[in-house]
Order: structure tokens, then sequence, then C-alpha cells
């Protein structure tokens, strides 16, 4: 580690100590302040505590524009490697922010415990059908309650209900110690609207337009598309899930759905948008320079896109396998998918989505306020 | 090392240099359809000389762009390097550098260069200067990808050695690439590598036995190899030789590559002492950037080439945050203990400053303020402040060397002029290497960028011309 820029305040880990040399040197340069929001919003501080390297960390999209653009980056002696430090700094804050405390360790051996969670929760629907239900896996396509046959649907209905809202309420908590950690900051209608803009597009993946690192500088960064088609595939797929809940309670119409109609089409678009945004997701994750992120996380990684796979590509079988003996299988996989997607949620990857928009809203605001 | 280059291979034009003009002229030849060799002395992560530690370019232009708030003439362009440069300069080639400086703000963004507005600080260079998206480096990647994709060879840690100069007629190159020395027969050189600002022993010769303390803020590489040879070799020589640009810059910062990150401009806030606890400047002469310029030769010429700039509390965020944080202490006299200074001596020295400031005006740094002393034998004439509140604060500084103003004298085809003022045969030069020309005193910022592409440029094609 170089003693150049290092840091004066106490620091609650050795990596966040870096960060913040690494900002110190960042923010006597400035050469980066039109790559992306972190340096513009490093320049309005002098100092940085713990809280503002977790806030500058999650702000940070890993684009790694700054690291081939720096001076200083290894082998220089100064050692700057700010999208591998952040990263670090960002992955370590999620587990720092994860409620309740007690399931802070899940984010250390994230992939296997993810991996065993999907196994439990498989086994246990499959337990509940076939021992407590006495449904026939093989048989209740043919069935005239289909899918409910094996899984009622009321008990579907609590079951997911129950789960989504402890994982509602997990990641409720865990923002709200990140926005505590940030210390106020009061974003405006506008502040939400820029910040949403720039998540939906992801328009920090740019490196400040001529694309990311690790990119060879040919433009766009690939894994925005694969982001894209994940992201806005799990929001059809979601939508897919309302509407059928809402014909379900409030129209009385039951699943199965016929294939125009929304539930189906939207679930179908999402679902093939979770089948390639992930697969697309993985190789670029693969193919990306160790040096530019924290290759310690490629289990948390690699374990949300899995999940994200698994339950779009499940959901898609059981779409197209649904009249055959193979749907009570693949009902018990997707329905464990799900489950385990949303159980995991507070404990996982997914949760970079909130505390990078969180970001994204603080940074709005105080950019507004500094009049930027 | 990447790639293997074969120096069998037969070229056009060989280029000596692996910066800006390098690359501009470089680019410049290939798209004239001509085979390339690129000589870069420096590993490839140190690549670029000075270009990697730059942040914009000054271009005249007529008209605001969406990163340039306003126009800047030739004319004004002009006006300014004749006084930067105290008329130092080959006025018939700097109309001509600068007239062609317009058309390089599209011809470079033609190679994949990006512009940003201003830096946060550097507003009053917004108008002038185009600086560079992600800085330097961020723009020298870009143009090593554009050669590289145009199919421009380039090679890495190929220091050129040797030149069989015959007359007017450079002959070949040696090139020296991992210990083995190749001899590179070529119909066209374009010199384009850099000043000798990391050659200490030369520097020397200048300076004498203070060049040892001398900080170098660029790479390594950047030894005047080639400059030296071209000399020797019967080309005309141009510029001062002991003479460099040199700020004053953190006295820990590494002797080589700190970069622009350990620069301080912090002497307004407060006074600047010697070893022996003695001011030796008025720190209220001038405002930024003249003021910036000529500290790192003040402070060459105090004994042990270290001087000390000394400010107290109020002042500690009133300047953009160091790299390296300022020595504090309570009281003076700690200070004085932790800067190596005899105690007595700096508060004799510091408490004589305070009694002589006259002062009365609001404190503003951006003018000249006219607070100032009387009666000391050199006083401060300017943002004069008492040092009188805890804590106290003090940045050792040491020179640091940016570049060297000696190189050879080329006409306006960029194309090296012998000692006898008759051109070269097959020469070119560009860059740092023949920015005495143009700048033969003096800075102005982006000023060396503008040298490096403009006459890359011209370089490059005249060089294509030639074969």
């Amino acid at each position: 580690m170089s003693d150049a820029g290092a840091p004066i305040l106490p620091h609650a880990t050795p990596m966040l100590a870096e960060a913040d040399r690494l900002m110190t040197v960042c923010n006597s340069c400035r050469y980066c302040e039109g790559i992306c929001p972190v340096f513009p919003a490093m320049e309005l501080r002098r100092a940085f505590h713990d809280a503002d390297l977790r806030y500058l960390a999650n702000l940070c999209h890993n684009c790694g524009a700054c690291h081939d653009a720096c001076q200083f980056s290894p082998p220089h002696e100064f050692d700057v490697n700010v999208p591998q430090v952040l990263a670090k700094v960002r992955n370590d804050s999620y587990a720092e922010y994860a409620w309740p405390a007690a399931l802070q360790p899940v984010f250390r051996r994230n992939g296997l415990w993810i991996g065993l969670g999907f196994l439990v929760v498989v086994s246990a629907f499959l337990l509940g059908m076939i021992v407590v239900h006495g449904g026939d896996l093989f048989t209740a396509y043919l069935h005239p309650e289909n899918f409910y046959a094996l899984m009622p649907h009321n008990v579907m209905a609590a079951l997911f209900g129950a789960a989504f809202l402890y994982m509602l309420v997990a990641i409720g908590m865990g923002a709200l110690a990140f926005w505590r950690d940030l210390a106020g900051g009061a974003p405006a209608a506008i502040d939400l609207a820029r910040a949403g803009h720039q998540a939906a597009r992801l328009t920090h993946l740019d490196g400040g337009g001529p694309g990311c690192a690790g990119n060879e500088g040919q433009g766009g960064d690939p894994r925005k598309l694969w982001h894209h088609l994940t992201f806005y595939g799990f929001g059809l797929c979601f939508a897919a899930t309302c509407i059928a809940t809402l014909y379900h309670y409030l129209l009385g119409r039951e699943a199965p759905y016929p294939y125009w109609d929304l539930p189906v089409v939207l679930g179908t678009l999402g679902g093939i948008g979770l089948v390639v945004g992930p697969v697309g997701l993985f190789l670029a994750k693969m193919k990306r320079p160790a040096h530019l992120w924290d290759t310690e996380s490629r289990g948390m990684d690699v374990a949300f896109i899995a999940m994200l796979f698994a339950t779009g590509l499940t959901g898609l079988l059981l779409a197209f396998l649904r009249h055959t003996p193979a749907m009570g299988p693949m009902l018990v996989l997707h329905l464990g998918a799900v489950m385990t997607l949303f159980l995991t949620m507070p404990y996982g990857k997914f949760v970079h989505g909130i505390y990078r928009g969180m970001a994204l809203a603080r940074n709005a605001w105080e950019q507004r306020r500094a009049g930027h | 090392m990447t790639d293997a280059v074969d120096f069998l291979v037969p070229r056009d034009v060989i280029v000596a240099g692996g910066g800006n003009a390098a690359l501009c002229a470089a680019i410049a030849a290939r798209r004239a359809g001509k085979r390339v060799l690129v000589l870069e002395a420096a590993p490839k992560f140190y690549r670029g000389g000075n270009t990697r530690h730059t942040r914009n370019m000054r271009c005249a232009h007529d008209h605001a762009t969406d990163t340039l708030t306003g126009p800047y003439t030739e004319e004004e362009f002009f006006d300014d390097l004749l006084r930067v440069t105290g008329g130092n300069t080959d006025q018939t080639l700097a109309r001509h550098m600068i007239h062609l400086s317009k058309d390089m703000l599209t011809w470079i963004q033609e190679q994949g260069v990006r512009f940003q507005p201003s830096l946060g600080g550097t507003l009053s260079l917004g108008r002038t200067n185009s600086f560079f998206l992600g800085g330097g480096r961020s723009m020298l990647n870009t143009l090593y990808r554009t050669a590289e994709s145009l199919g421009v060879d380039i090679a890495y840690d190929a220091e050129v050695v040797g030149l069989d100069i015959d007359g007017g007629t450079c002959r070949a190159l040696t090139v020296r690439q991992g210990g083995a020395d190749h001899r590179v027969e070529t119909p066209v050189f374009v010199a384009a590598c850099g000043g000798f600002e990391a050659n200490v022993e030369w520097l020397k010769e200048g300076w004498g036995e203070k060049a040892e303390n001398f900080l170098i803020r660029g790479t390594p590489y950047n030894r005047g190899t080639v400059t030296r040879m071209l000399i020797d070799g019967g080309m005309q020589q141009i510029g001062d030789p002991t003479q460099c640009h040199a700020v004053a810059i953190d006295a820990r910062a590494p002797k080589f590559d700190g970069g622009i990150i350990t620069r301080l401009d912090c002497v307004v806030f407060g006074v600047v002492v010697n070893k022996h606890a003695k001011r030796f400047y008025d720190e209220g002469e001038d405002i930024w950037p003249k003021r910036y310029a000529i500290w790192g030769r003040l402070v060459a010429n105090q004994p042990d080439q270290i001087a000390y700039i000394v400010f107290d509390a109020p002042n500690l965020e009133r300047f953009m945050p160091s790299l390296y944080p300022p020595i504090s202490a309570p009281t003076l006299a700690e200070l004085a203990t932790k800067l190596d200074l005899d105690p007595v001596a700096f508060m004799a020295e510091i408490q004589g400053f305070n009694a002589h400031v006259v002062g009365g005006k609001p404190f503003d740094h951006t003018e000249p303020d006219g607070n100032r002393t009387e009666g000391l034998d050199i006083d401060k004439t300017n943002w004069a402040q008492k040092i009188e509140s805890a804590p106290f604060y003090a940045y050792p500084v040491r020179p640091g060397i940016t570049f060297t103003y000696l190189g050879v004298r080329v006409d306006a085809q960029a194309r090296i002029l012998m000692a006898d003022g008759t051109p070269s045969d097959n020469m070119f030069a560009a860059g740092e290497i023949m920015a005495g020309n143009v700048l033969g005193q003096g800075y102005a910022a982006g000023i060396g960028m503008t040298i490096g592409s403009v006459f890359g440029r011209i370089a490059g094609e005249e060089a294509a011309a030639h074969v």
C-alpha cells in the first residue's frame, strides 16, 4: 500500500482506509471528473468518513473507465485502483447494512448459502406437495385444477405473500440503515426523477461517453444490454404475477390463462429476458479483467445471476410443459426458485440496486444543493 | 513488452517517441498510406512521456462550443504566447502553429479524442483550453487505439540509442530493446521523443549539483537521448540549454512521475521559508499561473533546494486538498521542531513578519488584494495575513521539473534544420523536442499539447509526402 494520500481518519476496515487513501489521491487530481458522478461527489468533500466511502462506493457502477485513464494505477507506486477498491467497499457494505445482523455472515459464502437455500426450499415444497397435500407430481397436469392440485392457490398466495413481505421489511431495514448513515439529505421529486432516469438507463456505465474499460473502448458497455434484459425481464415477470393475482382475486379468473392473455405474454417476454440477460451478464463477468472488480464477490454475483436465470428458465418451461407430465416437477422448481429468490434478496447481490438507487438519489440532491 | 515488433520489416516512416506528438505524427503518416513504426522507449504502462500527465490543449477557435465557454481568436492566442515567452518565440512558426491549432480541435476528435468542460478549479481556462475527458492518459489510450486499428506498429521498451546521420540524411537508427541492439533503416525519421527532464546528469550541466535534489514530475524515460544525438549529428539547437520549467511540489513526492497531484499552490496563504527559517521572496507578487511557475526556480536556488510553506488554521481549506497532509503542530515552536528548523530563528521570522503586516482589507486570494507588509527586507505585497491561529501548518517543497526547453530548430514543415540553417533531408521533429522554437521560455497551460499535436500532424504528413 502506497503512503501517498495516507488516511488520517480512523476506519472500520483496512479496505475503507484504502478507499480513503484513494479518494485523497483522486481529490488532489480530479482528472476523472467527467467520467462519472463518483468524482464530483468526492470533490464536495475534503475528508472521507466510512459513511462517505460507502456512499461513494455504491455510487460507483464499476465501469472501470477511471482505472484506464489513471496515471497512477498499478504498477505506479501510488497504486490507485478505484473500481476494485470501491467494489470491495461496496460488497462489504451490503453485509454491514443487512438486517437482521445475525444474517450478515450469509454474505461471506453467499453462493453456498443461496445454493443450499434453493435445495432446502425445493425439498420443502416437494415434501409439502406429496406428503402433506397428497399430490402426485407426474399426473397433476391431468387434474382440472392444474397447478393448484399440487399447491392450493391460497396456500401459494399466503406463502409467497409472506416471503415477499419479509423481503420488503428486511430490505427496508437495510435501506434505512444506509440512509441514516448518509446523514440526511432530502431528495425532492426532481432528484428522485433524475436518479430514476439514470438507474433506468444505466447512464453511468458509459464512462462519461466512450464506454467501459475492459471493452477496448469499443463504444457501449455490453453489460448494459444484458442488465437491461435482466432488469426489465424481471419487471415484466413481476408485472405478470401481479396481474394474475388481480385476475384471481378481483375478476375471479383463475389460472391457467390462454396464451394471448397478459400474464402469459408478459411472463413469457420477461422470462426470455431473465434467461438471456443473466447468461450475458455471466459471460461478461467471466471475461472481465480481474483487476477491475472484486473477484471475492464472484460467488455472490453468480448466485444472484443463477437464481434469476433459474427463475426465468423454469417459468418458461412451466408455461410450455404445463400440459405434460413435466408440469409437476417444473412447478416445484419454479416455485422453489422464486421463493429462494425472494427470501435471499436481502442477503445477496439484489441489494446493489437498492443502495445504488439511493446513492443516485442522494447524489442528485447534493449536486443540486451545491448548485451543479 | 507486449506484441513483439519485427524491426526487419521495411517501413516508410519511423517515429521515435510515444506521446501526443509521436502518435499524431504516426496517425497522420499512416492515414497518408505509409507503413509506420513507433518506437517508445518506455514500457507500455509508462508510455506517452509527459502527455500522460497533461489534461488539456490550447487551440484557437472562433466560437464557443459545448465544452468551451467562448471564442479564443488566433490574435489573442498569439498575444498570450508573446506575453508568456517575453517575445522569445519564432513568430512565423508561432503564427503558423496557432493558425493550424484551429483545425486541430476537429482533427484530434476525429482520432477519437473526447473533450469535456474545464475541470473544477480551472474556470480561468474554460474559454481557452479544451480538456480531455479523463485526462491525458485517457487521451493517449485513444490515440494508441486509433493508431493500432489503422495498422501502425508500436514497439515498447524500444529506445533509440544511435542515429546514423550522413550530412543531412538519417540513414538508420539503432534501437535497443531487451538488451539487444537492432539497426533499423528508414526513409524518413520523425523525432518526437520529448525533452531530457529525467536526465539528472544533463540537468546538472545547467544547474550543477543542485539538480540532484530536483524531483522529476514525469517518468524516468524522458532522457533526451535523441536530442543529444541530433545536436551532436549537426542539427541546430534551440532553446536555453540550462533552463527548465519547474514548479514547487511536495518534497515528499517520489523522485519520478508524481505528476500533477504533488503540486502545491498555496504560497499566497502564508509565507515561505528556507532551511535557515528565512523568507526569501515576495509571496504576494503575482497570481496564478505566473506565481505557480516561478516558485520551482526560487526553491532551486535555496540551500539544499528545500523550502517550507507555512500558514495557519483559517487557511487550511482555502485551497485544493493536497496529496500529502500538511505537517501540523499546536505551536510555531513545535512546528519548527517537526520541520527540523531552528525554533528560535523560525519564531523570530514569523513574529517579525506578523509585526509588519499592515493588512486591513478583505482577504481575496483570487486577485491582488493589497494586504501587505511594510518595512521588511522582503515584503509580502499582497495577501499578507498574520500567522497566529493554531494549529499551524507547513508543506515542505522542492523544485519539480516538468520539461526542458532545449531542442532542435525546425521549419514550418517540421523539418529539422541543420546547424547552418539548411533543412535536413529526411528528419522531422515534433513536440517537446522542438517546443523551444515556439516556447523559448515561460509557459501557458495546454500549449505543450498544442505544439505536440500540430507539429506532430505536420511532421507525419510531411514525412509521408517525402517518401
